[in-house]
């Protein structure tokens, strides 16, 4: 608790909130990384699962599947420090590049694979419905097995996305900014409150995100979706007859930083 | 009129899935396609609205080969209905309803206000329109599931077996009102089961196929229980076949005293063409004759 304490009042310190290593700044570095590695991920990988998923009739379709899994399955496990080293020693350090690329691989993955399986599991009986009332093959994937997905794929989504902010501190280990400046230069001075300062300030962004993407779900998915809601959607049940359906907390057993390292 | 000449499914390891198919399936009728699995009858089905393509030989709606039209556009002229409804659970009922309409670019409201006509059409309470389809039971979602199919108002629904997934008491019910149904909308129904008892009560006319795709028999209800083509049919019409024609005829006669009490309204099962009324009246006639039999 100690330390805790300690940090808190690293908080108050002067010079804290403004400067070049103020926290707004440092903030904002932090979000820019994040941010830029998580719109490049997700411009590449949503797509691809998206109509990896949707192809599934076809043989060619389901070899290009299974590659594409299996090699996202296996950059799982890639060490992202090393790799973020490999990055700067292949290219010009300082530049924005070598730490776009190991939070793009890191987060590639669940988006890829999330979005596949939430495509690919639609029920076929809805993708029969949808295809027999004529439907083209876009208006399935856009009208009938998008919103059907939408939880797995906002899972993915999520997930990446906390990812990439709780990794975006290695930034710090190669001359970058970010929230990963307290760390590790902290690290450096042994001074712990920073370190401390560091890491809260890291773990309040992922919760922000986490709810973030709370407020996401409940407006991109439709509450005959959505995971809370399925349980308790008994026929016969008395609940509302008319309106939108009574406020749902996505409420996940999961911690606030389920998805981070 | 759906006509299938010289139809054949063959898939590319072999499997004949429909085997030189020739059928006439008559207008603002029902037609039931009936067999055990594995017999091409949901094959066949899906060949009229092109969910699968023949091998070799025509589908023709009203004599246009349905492969010179796109098969959106084909889908959407005709409604089709499949075994769990198919529902889009993201979807809210009346959405789900309208689904046709709208991807026939309705506006909204018109295609709301069809939705809703066609709720109160197949016996859905309005307060369910908000609802979403797991919010339903079985029953209401294959309703929903009919209404869905009629909201552009085909001439033409694909049903393939609507009404398996739920108990048989809601499968009576709803058979009963489907029967009520088309009276008044005298659709082209082409109907899907393996439950030969739905055949019968549904059907004006009943296509019995065997396995390997190869029809076995297509006959009216009366004509196919009174004299079945072959071993197969026998005994795929079940040990329980007299009884079943009586049942049948039971039901005939239960509809003509309703009719005459309403005006007329047996016609429109018993048929509105002259070869079919005949029908009803030989049935009647005959059932008596076997009930007193049986009585003696």
């Amino acid at each position: 608790m100690n330390v805790i304490w300690n940090s808190l009042s690293w908080f108050g310190e002067p010079g804290r909130w403004s400067g070049p290593d103020g926290i707004p700044t440092r903030l904002l570095e932090h979000l820019w990384y994040s941010l830029l590695a998580f719109a490049i991920t997700v411009a590449i990988a949503l797509p691809l699962g998206l109509v990896l998923g949707h192809l599934r009739r076809g043989r060619a379709a389901a070899a290009a599947g299974f590659l594409v899994m299996s090699s996202a399955n296996a950059a799982r496990a890639l060490p992202t420090l090393g790799l973020l080293i490999l990055a700067v020693i292949m290219t010009s350090a300082g530049d924005l590049v070598p730490i776009l690329i190991p939070l793009i691989a890191l987060a590639i993955p669940p988006v890829l694979v999330n979005a596949y399986a939430g495509i690919q599991q639609v029920e076929p009986g809805l993708r029969d419905a949808a295809e027999g009332m004529g439907m083209t093959g876009r208006q399935v994937l856009a009208r009938v097995e998008l919103p059907v997905a939408m939880p797995l794929i906002l899972l993915g989504l999520r997930t990446a996305l906390i990812q990439i902010i709780s990794t975006a501190t290695i930034a710090a280990y190669v001359g970058l900014g970010g929230l990963g400046r307290y760390i590790v230069d902290g690290y450096s001075r042994q001074d712990y409150d920073s370190m401390a300062g560091g890491a809260i300030l890291v773990i309040v962004l992922a919760i922000a995100t986490q709810l973030a993407f709370a407020v996401l779900e409940r407006a991109v998915v439709s509450p005959g979706v959505r995971p809370a809601e399925r349980g308790r959607a008994r026929p016969g049940t008395k609940r509302r007859a008319r309106g939108a359906p009574p406020d749902a907390i996505p409420a996940e057993g999961r911690g606030a930083l389920g998805g981070s390292r | 009129m759906i006509t299938f000449a010289g139809v054949t499914k063959r898939y590319p390891d072999g499997t004949v899935a429909v085997d030189h198919l020739d059928l006439e399936i008559p207008a603002g009728r029902i037609t039931v396609l009936v067999g055990p699995s594995g017999c091409g009858k949901t094959t066949t089905l899906r060949m009229i609205n092109r969910m699968v393509e023949p091998t070799e030989g025509t589908v023709t709606v009203d004599g246009r080969d349905v492969r010179g039209v796109d098969p959106a556009t084909l889908r959407r002229g005709i409604g089709y209905v499949i075994q769990q409804a198919g529902l889009f659970p993201h979807r809210t009922i009346v959405d789900n309803i309208a689904t046709v309409p709208y991807l026939l670019g309705w506006d909204k409201k018109k295609a709301r206000a069809r939705a809703y006509e066609l709720m109160e059409r197949v016996g859905l309470d309005p307060a369910l329109a908000r609802r979403y389809p797991a919010q339903l039971s079985g029953g209401q979602q294959q309703r929903v599931g009919v209404a869905r199919a009629l909201a552009a108002d085909p001439p033409i629904m694909l049903m393939d077996e609507p009404f398996s997934a739920v108990d048989p008491i809601v499968r009576a019910g709803l058979q009963e009102e489907f029967l009520r149904l088309q009276r008044d909308l005298e659709k082209t129904i082409v109907f899907v089961t393996h439950d030969i008892d739905e055949a019968v009560k549904l059907g004006h006319r009943i296509a019995v196929f065997q396995v390997g795709g190869v029809l076995a028999q297509y006959a009216t209800p009366d004509e196919l229980l009174a004299r079945p083509a072959d071993d197969f049919v026998t005994d795929f019409l079940g040990g329980e076949r007299g009884i079943r024609r009586l049942r049948f005829f039971k039901e005939l006669d239960a509809e003509e005293s309703a009719g005459a009490a309403d005006g007329g309204g047996a016609a429109a099962r018993a048929g509105s063409d002259g070869s079919e009324s005949d029908r009803a009246g030989d049935a009647a006639a005959e059932g008596d004759g076997r009930t007193a039999a049986a009585e003696r």
